[in-house]
């Protein structure tokens, strides 16, 4: 999907600036000399948090996003043209280049997670939302995307919440879980429907049990 | 050395050569899109599969993949073919069909390519991608929704403009190339992108739905907008000049040219002089006249006078010099941008180090010259040196955003005597380096105290064993002072005729005395014709067979590609003809008894396209320098001569490169 990016919008800032440097200097140290520049994924998502922080106190509320100022500011500290950071930052999904909601709902329907019905989480989504895929609430809380898949097949349908996979959805599931965040409840992350990790649903099995039987 | 067999015939080429290039060497035709010979290799495009033995058994991309020894190389098997249909057929995909609306229609990577291995009909019949086209400027076009991403654009500007601009945003399908925030590209490189684009995507704006390139007439020819003499291609439609394009030469401009000499053309059909005239003594209004009455005029005053002067512009021809010179005599001057400095040995003018042997350099001294203006080709080399080698650039006088970083020393000749005595961080740079050489601008020769600045830099050559490059503006210059155009001392205050070959210099036309009879031969009414009492009409550039010598001292010929307009002729005919007229004939009556006239005297003129090497001996001025800084002669790249004065394309350019500037300063703030 085509990332929204508007450059003079309302919402962008005229100046970003990291709260904590120091964190900066430690990032760009992680690599070796002359290689500084690779330091620019790391710092695009420190901006991101950064941002994230501010709007979780922020009413309305907004999630973590990269403002245009923010990208120039990782270029000059990177001394990259700017260019090459826009282009890091469009590449990736992880980025957010316009502001999204507190709480990013991102929904996977790759064929694994289609196939176990991800249409019905993303419909109950919408509708207890009242939104469209692709917009945010009015109350700045929720932001629903459909995304490509998240590496968590066996756990299928499952969605990205922020930082947190949220596994073995259903409908009912879903619409409970967005009513606990929007209350500000914590929820337990990982597969919803009591079973561990990626365990198999029916309990550990070995191949020993086959050859008996 | 790596041995190997492409298409059964066996080949032994240097490590690291792709196995494109080797299949090149043996004139084995690989199609490529992304591929450039100089830029570097992304092996994005996928067109230039092979087959390879040994090896997985699956194509190869032949531009990414280095020879190695026992290969066997297939360039034309079935599962090649096969393959490059595949990779067409994507390509085409999301391609729009427009061919007969695309400017690049007849010479398009794509549209050759399709015809060798594209299938005759679609098998896609979804709806096509549409990318919304970009704002780069009043130079580019863009049709965006023809790009393929080979991001060939994308690398020269990284690699050779030495300004990353453009990059390829997002991903998958939605790709695209673009500057992402909406500005415009601020390279004066930029007209090559276009020649970059294997696609319609990026065209010229100027010439766009001008011309098909089958109906243009193209000559090979020279640039005369810097003194460089880039190599040219001029494309003409009957008598008018459609566009110009670079040509090849490795040692002058490799395959590029800069935006004034690509786009400056449209400047060759306005303001033309067509006609002689002559200053009205009742008005006071210059009136158009006849040959025959411009020349009486002429004639009537120079047979009169004692004290007459003749100044040679920045863009006259050899042949032209040479005449003006034998027919006046005396009291030449072809320095009429105000400069001063010694010219009485030929190393004390010269480029000496060679455009090429920039790239040998490990540490480059500017002094008082903006390359990127004032030589965009010998920049671009500087820039390619630094990438390649992190040459060290020291400048003295004004700072600019030269593409690559600089160490800044100081503004004056101050800065110069330091250097001498070996003062300074950038000195034990000098002393460290073994092969320094120092460029000198026109900014460092435009004072009273230039001579005594020449001597200081030959001082400064002399200490690091340093080459010593003077870095001229003007296409004439180093023919003007190879054949002795030039005097010592002239004041130009107590000429009573003054002939100006083509000087529109403000330099030089404010010291002429106002009672001065003024002979202004040149092709376009700018400041030299207002102030002219008579007027001869000459040729442009593209409008006569002329010799150039560029700064570093390479004869080059420029050939005529159209004819001047109305009753204009050949520079040097005209003078030819008003000799008749004084009773003194020159002693030639065609172009080729000229030039043996010129190779007499000069032998160096005879060796077209090479260089003779100057002998070093001692040169420039005595006395003591000034304290005050050394400024650039430039300080618009876009509008420097009367042809770019009289161009609307460069009109534009300017108007945006200020508004860039402007932004640019708003920001800083």
């Amino acid at each position: 999907m085509k990332k929204p990016f508007d450059q003079n919008a309302p919402y962008q800032p005229a100046t970003f600036a990291f709260k904590d440097m120091a964190v900066v200097a430690e990032i760009i140290s992680r690599y070796p000399e002359g290689r500084q520049q690779s330091a620019v994924m790391p710092l695009l998502d420190l901006a991101q948090r950064q941002v994230g922080e501010e709007g979780a106190a922020a009413t309305p509320p907004f999630g973590g996003w990269i403002p245009r100022a923010a990208m120039d500011e990782i270029s000059n500290i990177l001394s990259m043209p700017k260019v090459k950071v826009y282009e890091v930052a469009t590449f990736y999904s992880m980025y957010n280049l316009a502001p999204v909601g507190k709480f990013l709902v991102q929904v996977c329907s790759t064929s694994p997670c289609w196939l176990c019905g991800s249409d019905k989480i993303k419909q109950a989504c919408e509708k207890h939302l009242g939104i469209h895929t692709g917009e945010t609430t009015k109350d700045g809380l929720f932001t629903v995307v459909e995304v490509e898949c998240l590496g968590a097949c066996v756990n299928a349908p499952m969605a990205q919440i922020n930082d947190d996979f949220y596994e073995d959805l259903t409908a009912e599931r879903t619409t409970e879980i967005l009513k606990a965040l929007a209350s500000g409840k914590q929820v337990p992350i990982g597969p919803q429907n009591g079973r561990t990790n990626s365990m198999a649903l029916g309990g550990p099995t070995t191949l020993k049990d086959r050859v008996k039987a | 050395m790596p041995k190997l067999k492409i298409d059964n015939v066996e080949i032994e080429v240097a490590p690291g050569t792709s196995i494109l290039q080797a299949a090149e060497m043996l004139g084995h035709e690989v199609p490529r899109f992304c591929f450039h010979d100089k830029l570097s290799v992304p092996a994005n495009c996928r067109m230039c599969l092979v087959e390879v033995k040994p090896g997985p058994p699956k194509p190869q991309a032949s531009c990414a993949l280095s020879c190695a020894d026992n290969m066997e190389v297939f360039t034309d098997s079935p599962m090649v073919k096969k393959a490059r249909k595949g990779v067409m057929e994507m390509l085409l995909i999301n391609h729009p069909l427009d061919c007969p609306i695309c400017d690049q229609g007849g010479e398009c990577d794509l549209q050759d390519q399709a015809v060798g291995f594209g299938f005759d009909r679609s098998r896609y019949y979804e709806s096509k991608r549409a990318v919304k086209d970009k704002n780069l400027g009043p130079l580019i076009k863009t049709v965006m929704t023809r790009c393929i991403q080979c991001t060939r654009c994308v690398r020269f500007a990284d690699e050779v403009a030495g300004t990353a601009e453009l990059g390829m945003m997002n991903r998958g399908e939605e790709s695209e190339i673009g500057t992402f925030i909406e500005k415009t590209i601020t390279t004066e490189l930029s007209g090559n992108l276009i020649d970059v684009c294997p696609v319609g995507a990026l065209t010229s704006k100027p010439y766009a739905f001008q011309a098909r390139p089958w109906e243009l007439k193209k000559t090979e020819t020279i640039d005369v907008h810097d003194a460089v003499g880039a190599n040219i291609r001029v494309d003409a439609r009957g008598n008018e000049v459609m566009r110009i394009l670079p040509r090849l030469n490795e040692d002058v401009n490799e395959e590029w040219i800069d935006d004034r000499t690509r786009f400056a053309y449209d400047g060759l059909k306005r303001q033309r002089l067509d006609r002689p005239y002559i200053r009205d003594d009742k008005t006071g209004r210059l009136r158009p006249a006849s040959w025959d009455e411009a020349f009486a005029a002429v004639t009537a005053k120079i047979n009169k006078s004692k004290n007459v002067a003749a100044f040679a512009g920045p863009l006259a021809d050899a042949e032209s010099m040479v005449a003006l010179k034998d027919l006046i005599g005396t009291n030449l001057e072809c320095r009429t941008d105000g400069t001063q400095y010694d010219v009485s040995s030929r190393a004390g003018y010269l480029f000496n180090s060679t455009i090429a042997g920039i790239e040998e350099a490990d540490a480059i001294l500017l002094v008082g010259t903006n390359p990127r203006f004032e030589a965009a080709m010998v920049n671009a080399r500087i820039h390619k040196t630094w990438r390649n080698r992190r040459t060290k650039i020291g400048v003295v006088g004004e700072q600019h955003n030269l593409t690559y970083p600089t160490t800044y020393i100081g503004s004056g000749p101050s800065s110069l005597e330091d250097l001498v005595k070996g003062k300074g961080a950038f000195a034990d740079v000098l002393a460290n380096a073994k092969k320094p050489i120092i460029i000198i601008g026109m900014g460092a020769f435009k004072r009273a105290d230039g001579a005594a600045v020449q001597s200081l830099c030959r001082e400064l050559a002399e200490k690091f064993n340093a080459g010593f490059n003077v870095l001229h503006t003007a296409a004439s210059r180093v023919a003007a002072l190879d054949i002795g155009f030039v005097s010592d001392k002239l004041n130009v205050e107590h000429m009573d005729v003054v002939y100006l070959l083509g000087v529109d210099d403000r330099e030089t036309l404010d010291r002429i005395d106002p009672k001065a009879f003024v002979i202004y031969q040149g092709h376009h009414g700018d400041a030299g014709a207002m102030r002219a009492d008579v007027i001869l009409p000459g040729s442009a550039y593209t409008e006569k067979n002329g010799l150039y010598v560029n700064i570093e001292g390479r004869v080059q010929a420029a050939k005529q590609a159209v004819w001047a307009p109305g009753e204009a002729r050949e520079d040097w005919k005209i003078i030819r003809a008003l000799s008749g007229y004084l009773g003194r004939a020159l002693p030639y009556d065609d172009l080729a008894q000229l030039r043996t006239r010129i190779v007499k005297q000069w032998s160096h003129f005879g060796q077209v396209d090479t260089i003779v090497p100057a002998e070093w001996k001692k040169f420039g001025g005595a006395g003591k320098v000034e304290a005050q800084p050394f400024t650039s002669p430039i300080d618009n790249f876009y509008i420097t001569n009367v042809i770019t004065r009289a161009s609307l394309t460069m009109a534009k350019c300017a108007e945006t490169a200020a508004e860039n500037a402007a932004r640019h300063l708003e920001a800083a703030e």
